[in-house]
């Protein structure tokens, strides 16, 4: 039972922290929390339904017709709303993705209503394996911890090795510096929105595979990414992944105890953690000087 | 221009004969107001006012103190359910519950604040989302706050019907003149806060936190007594919000309701009393009233009907409230990042510098 309970933990845990990989990397790059994010990968998830349901295309096809979908989003994201705002405040920002929030939201409402659909997706909750005796483990959570590993394996040696992750890096550390590098900024930031797009409608597809797809599908899952990146530290982005594996083993354990509360345990240790650390686990908190 | 030569020009609430005539001029229509309204009207009208409130008070944190706010719909909903709850429960006078309701919500004002004096910018956003939340769910899980059935208002008695002084508010006019009084009140007290002490620590806080502890200003006080009072405007405009609607269920007070708060004063104009008037009243309006039965609207209905046909789906056309909603808030934050209260400035500095 307990390890059951450890599985499915960090099943789940996995797919925040991927959701957070997401949220972390535009955070990372351009210091924007984007409050969009779960919804730019719902109205991705959406894309591919749409996809399969109108046009009955095999999966791998319409899989591949969305991720270019939301890499285009998350571009269009950036350099309609994002690049024309002058000197925003950290608050004029969150407005902002709230605002692309809202719009997404109405959007995808307006186009296929509220009732609630069922997602096909090839890897499903309810086939098991038994790799080792006493481990089952069902495709789903095969699904997630294959695909985290492949990403945050990608990540690494895409932010290590190749010059668009060396400048994005470089953008993180010092605008203007980056800038006179011969960096061109501005398309570093739609990079980065186009690749947390990306991986932020992979991380929504798995969502939407394990429970329905509606407008509103994604709001828990990204806060709770969204949680678990500021509980392992905004700017790390192991550090997301680990802190989503935390949180995906604190609230099983906790929903398994007391199930009524398990929608807010996270906020709750959110909370706490952030008394403590104020900058979430794995970051260095930096103290402003004067 | 509004040149300030001494202190006193500096602190009085009105700063001039002008600015006080038409106050008094606004305030003798507002009371006058349901004389030329339809009741579907006034109902309005006391839901603007109840967002004028909290708009004022979310101001005061965010606008002047520079801390950000998602979960005020949890203060909002302390006030609702705190006010109901003490007048069925205790047989509380009305004035009495809504002031211990508001005291309630400015206690975990309080709480919230101690954290804040560590978190800023983002981690602060999801700090009071967490608590915004956490508030909900709590009030749906517990039996006392009715559940996620929702609870019934009281009839609102604003005398002390123990003692035999019932002056019972029964019909939406009535309410309205309650609602007027408490509004004025608050708001006046806001921008009258503004002017002492108190709010020039805030707004020092606001302009740079280590420049103002420097200056002899207490973080650890101010920021938490800013996070108090916001919370207990909030919680008095939710006591009275409860009586407006006269049922709610938890889910009334939910995220996208923080989230429209905070567009309220974005849109007004942060850091203005004015501001947070104008935007919770445009806000308010294009929400309830405007924006609810879009398809019915001369003209403009008829083709998003057909738009909605041709593309989208019909039924899905009630979702054209939250698209609106997210237009204006890019819209204002790229265009005109002051707010209206920007607009308004902009304006006056045209007419009186005219020619130039």
């Amino acid at each position: 039972m307990i390890e059951q309970l450890i599985i499915e933990g960090l099943a789940i845990g996995a797919c925040y922290g991927l959701f957070g990989v997401a949220v972390a990397i535009i955070y990372k790059t351009s210091d924007v929390i984007n409050f969009g994010q779960g919804e730019m990968g719902m109205i991705s998830t959406f894309v591919t339904y749409h996809i399969l349901a109108q046009y009955g295309l095999p999966f791998w096809l319409a899989f591949v017709l969305t991720m270019v979908f939301a890499v285009l989003l998350g571009v269009f994201i950036e350099f309609f709303f994002l690049r024309p705002a002058k000197d925003p405040t950290v608050l004029g920002l969150i407005i902002i993705t709230l605002g692309a929030e809202m719009l997404l939201m109405g959007l995808a409402g307006w186009k296929w209503g509220a009732e609630q659909k069922d997602f096909t997706f090839p890897l499903s909750v309810q086939k098991v394996h038994e790799p080792i005796p006493g481990l089952v483990l069902n495709e789903w959570s095969i699904g997630v911890f294959a695909l985290t590993a492949l990403i945050m394996v990608l990540l690494f040696l895409f932010f290590r090795y190749s010059n668009l992750g060396i400048a994005m890096r470089a953008t993180q550390q010092n605008q203007n510096a980056a800038k006179i590098m011969g960096i061109k900024v501005e398309r570093v930031f739609s990079f980065t929105w186009g690749l947390s797009s990306l991986i932020g409608a992979v991380a929504a597809m798995f969502f939407a595979a394990r429970s329905v797809l509606d407008p509103n599908f994604m709001m828990e899952p990204f806060m709770r990414a969204f949680a678990a990146a500021v509980l392992g530290g905004l700017t790390s982005i192991p550090g997301v992944v680990v802190g989503g594996l935390m949180l995906g083993l604190i609230e099983n354990f906790f929903g398994y105890a007391w199930p009524v509360w398990k929608p807010i345990v996270a906020f709750v240790v959110i909370i706490i953690i952030l008394t403590i650390r104020p900058s979430g686990l794995f970051a260095k908190h930096y103290v402003k000087k004067v | 221009m509004d040149m300030k030569r001494d202190y006193y020009e500096d602190i009085e609430v009105f700063s001039s004969g002008t600015v006080l005539f038409w106050s008094i001029a606004l305030f003798v229509f507002l009371f006058t107001l349901p004389l030329y309204l339809s009741s579907y009207n006034v109902y309005l009208f006391n839901i603007i006012l109840v967002h004028v409130i909290l708009a004022v008070g979310l101001n005061i944190l965010v606008g002047y103190t520079g801390q950000i706010s998602l979960g005020h719909a949890g203060f909002f909903a302390i006030g609702a359910y705190g006010t109901a709850l003490l007048m069925t429960h205790l047989g509380l006078p009305f004035f009495v519950a809504i002031i211990a309701a508001g005291l309630i919500a400015a206690f975990f004002g309080f709480i919230i604040g101690l954290p804040a004096l560590r978190l800023e910018g983002p981690y602060l956003a999801i700090a009071t989302l967490g608590f915004g939340l956490t508030i909900m769910h709590i009030i749906g899980r517990w039996d006392i706050f009715g559940g996620r059935m929702g609870i019934q208002t009281p009839p609102l008695d604003i005398g002390i019907p123990q003692w035999g002084l019932s002056a019972l508010l029964d019909s939406d006019v009535k309410m309205y003149y309650l609602i007027l009084v408490i509004a004025v009140v608050m708001v006046i007290g806001a921008r009258n806060m503004m002017k002492t002490r108190i709010g020039r620590a805030f707004v020092a806080i606001r302009d740079d936190d280590i420049a103002a502890e420097v200056m002899g200003v207490n973080l650890l006080a101010f920021k938490t007594l800013s996070f108090a009072v916001s919370a207990f405007y909030a919680g008095v405009a939710g006591g009275l919000f409860g009586f407006v609607l006269g049922f709610f269920d938890p889910f009334t007070f939910n995220l996208i309701l923080s989230i429209i708060f905070l567009v309220m004063i974005v849109v007004g104009g942060l850091g203005s009393v004015l501001g947070a008037v104008l935007g919770a009243s445009l806000i308010t309006y294009l929400q309830y009233d405007l924006l609810k039965n879009v398809d019915e609207m001369p003209y403009l209905g008829d083709v998003l009907v057909w738009i909605s046909r041709k593309l989208f789906t019909v039924i899905g056309l009630e979702n054209f409230n939250s698209i609106m909603l997210g237009l204006i808030m890019l819209g204002i934050v790229i265009f005109e990042p002051l707010g209206m209260f920007g607009i308004w400035i902009r304006i006056k500095k045209y007419w009186k510098t005219w020619p130039f």
